[in-house]
């Protein structure tokens, strides 16, 4: 078998198929309906992009700022709320001190 | 008033995606034409033009408005289609034991009186779809734009994205793969 001859003829055989250029019915219809939908999913997962951005950064700041309270020097806090709260009293309590000192 | 396809272009940069749909209207048929010359089912063809339209929206930025916009979408349906063989590649093992009657008696003819045998018969038509099948996705591409759709080898470059001398390479290699394959329906049919 002469396989150049064949090439030769098969070839032709495609180029003599030229494929036809139809197009489904409302083809276009379909990209730009799918196009929408994908815009609009696409500006979703912008504001989901962004959400999820805020919260990771602020479980961050908690978790510094919790990290810092906790690490803190317990004896200066207990020290500030004990001088806080004797304070606290004296001035609620100063009025009756005073009425007793009179007496 | 109708507008021009740079003001369709502008509008769908700017978000209206509506002002897409003229440029698909216009030029699906060639997308088309393109697609079944790589895919056999028309489902593929679907999935390969939609996958194409899709590509040219979410790439329409890239477009510069030095060259027509046809070109641009040509060189993405090319690639596309391209990515498609490489994908589907599913037929290349198959065996010509399977040849159709009428392919088997197109064979026939061949061999006894080469010159009769007509180059538009259906026969030779899905013969020659079996043989292009069988080629390797580079191999079929070069082909197809060289040999059937008798492009130059500047233009295949262009469209594909490889350089000259690559589409040569390849475009040698090609022929010889071809055949290869021809030669091996020869012996399976006639040895």
């Amino acid at each position: 078998m002469n396989l150049v001859e064949l090439q030769k003829k098969l070839i032709a055989a495609a180029r003599a198929n030229v494929p036809g250029d139809q197009v489904p019915y409302a083809f276009e219809k379909r990209i730009t309906a799918l196009l929408a939908s994908r815009v609009a999913a696409e500006n979703m997962n912008l504001w989901v992009r962004g959400l999820w951005r805020a919260a990771v950064s602020c479980v961050a700041i908690t978790l510094l700022l919790g990290a810092w309270a906790v690490l803190n020097n317990p004896a200066t806090t207990t020290t500030a709320t004990d001088d806080f709260s004797k304070n606290f009293e004296s001035t609620l309590l100063a009025s009756v001190d005073q009425n007793d000192q009179s007496q | 008033m109708e507008r021009t396809e740079a003001e369709l272009i502008a509008a769908v940069l700017k978000g209206d995606a509506e002002s897409f749909e003229p440029l698909v209207q216009k030029y699906s048929p060639r997308v088309f034409a393109t697609a079944r010359r790589y895919a056999r089912r028309e489902s593929e063809v679907e999935d390969i033009a939609q996958e194409v339209w899709l590509k040219a929206f979410s790439k329409l930025h890239s477009f510069r408005g030095e060259a027509p916009f046809e070109h641009w979408l040509m060189r993405m349906t090319v690639r596309t289609c391209y990515d498609f063989l490489r994908g589907h590649q599913r037929n290349r093992e198959s065996s010509f034991s399977e040849l159709s009657e009428p392919e088997n008696d197109w064979l026939e003819r061949f061999v006894t009186q080469p010159e009769t045998a007509p180059h538009n018969a259906d026969a030779a038509r899905l013969l020659v779809g079996r043989v292009l099948e069988k080629l390797s996705p580079p191999a079929r591409l070069v082909i197809t734009l060289l040999e059937i759709e008798d492009r130059s080898v500047k233009e295949i470059a262009e469209l594909t994205g490889w350089s000259v001398p690559l589409v040569k390479v390849r475009a040698f290699r090609a022929r010889g793969e071809m055949r290869k394959i021809l030669a091996k329906m020869a012996s399976e049919k006639y040895l």
